[in-house]
């Protein structure tokens, strides 16, 4: 088998020339890799809240349909809110992605192993639950492919992307809350935003 | 009670449209029924049915990021889910709108629900969030206006206990009957 990916060549090529893209980081080692990969406004990078990134993407994916919406997490943190991947299923926002950077890992608390792991398939989890469509990536070949759907494909998109269990500097985005809220809010809707 | 209280889910469905709520996430309840019904046949509201109550923060957030407002029904039993997902609510002041259908409250026959209907008051208070309590039909809409302007226009997560007296299940049998 070929060498695994690394987290980090994946994100930035799913974010390279990200547009008008939305973006919700999954806490950890994601939210770092999509801030190494360039911090921005559009991007709601999470601190907390395990298990909701996906949620928190398919908010925003109905507030804002004319958007695309791209959800970027781990396998620990997908697998805390599974549930939502069955709520995703049923309300079907054509406009949502949903990427899992599975390293196999918790990687914030001592690299212990995920369910993923052992072997748990969240691709097929995603299919069962009716994403338009899922698949579990291993090469570098694939992810042109994959960043076009997220861009313009039929939704709601699920990607396992299978990547290389590593430690790699931390890339923080600033942790204030409010913050990320607002500037995302400003960015996204304009300074009217600011008076609602 | 009076035809006009037995009203309240209408009344509080206008309530909800004209505060702006276009999104409403929700784990059913015997005593959100009707409310369920009238967003889902509404097509300018967008009914969420979630896994579990959690799910709802997010969808919250995430809707109040791209500029929507919405609301979250669930039943008591249910707060319990949502504690950690309140800490990014209270972190990021998150407006938040909940709509809580009281078990283990107000002549309760099942005691599982007796615990997380007690502890619901204090759960949401120790995470900060608003706690209005509606006792009869005729508060209900009301309350529930009150907490849509305390939630937007101040940016608080507001949680309206609808008390059970007001829901009137009694027994087993009145609930699978619903």
């Amino acid at each position: 088998m070929s060498e695994l990916l690394r987290r980090r060549d994946v994100v930035a090529r799913l974010l390279d020339g990200r547009g008008e893209l939305l973006v919700v980081a999954g806490l950890g080692s994601t939210a770092w890799d999509c801030t190494a990969a360039g911090d921005s406004a559009l991007t709601f990078p999470l601190w907390g809240a395990m298990g909701n990134a996906a949620m928190i993407g398919l908010g925003l994916a109905l507030a804002r349909p004319e958007r695309r919406v791209l959800v970027v997490t781990g396998d620990g943190e997908m697998l805390m809110g599974l549930g939502s991947l069955a709520t995703i299923g049923v309300q079907k926002p054509r406009n949502l992605a949903v990427v899992v950077i599975d390293n196999e890992r918790y990687g914030e608390t001592g690299m212990q192993a995920t369910h993923t792991a052992a072997g748990v398939d969240l691709a097929g989890a995603a299919l069962a639950c009716g994403f338009a469509a899922a698949s579990r990536i291993r090469a570098a070949a694939e992810l042109d492919a994959l960043r076009a759907a997220i861009h313009g494909g039929e939704g709601p998109l699920f990607a396992q992307v299978k990547v290389r269990a590593e430690k790699l500097p931390l890339v923080l985005p600033p942790r204030d809350g409010v913050l990320l809220k607002a500037r995302f809010r400003r960015a996204l809707l304009g300074e009217a935003a600011d008076l609602e | 009670m009076s035809a006009g209280t037995q009203a309240w889910p209408e009344d509080v469905f206008r309530v909800l449209k004209e505060a702006g709520v276009g999104i409403v996430g929700y784990v059913p309840d015997a005593g959100h029924k009707r409310l369920i019904e009238l967003c889902h046949g509404d097509s300018a509201t967008r009914a969420v049915v979630l896994s579990t109550e959690e799910e709802g923060i997010g969808l919250a957030a995430g809707a109040w990021l791209g500029g929507r407002r919405s609301a979250l029904l669930m039943q008591s039993s249910g707060v319990g889910n949502c504690v950690n997902a309140l800490g990014m609510v209270r972190e990021c002041r998150f407006p938040l709108l909940m709509l809580v259908t009281m078990r283990g409250e107000f002549g309760e026959f099942n005691p599982w629900q007796v615990p997380m209907g007690q502890a619901t008051p204090a759960v949401l208070s120790s995470m900060d969030v608003v706690v209005h309590p509606a006792r009869s039909a005729a508060e209900v809409a009301p309350t529930v206006n009150a907490a849509a302007r305390l939630a937007f226009g101040s940016y608080q997560a507001v949680a309206v206990l609808i008390s059970q007296g007001v829901i009137g299940i009694k027994s087993f049998q009145e609930q699978a009957a619903q």
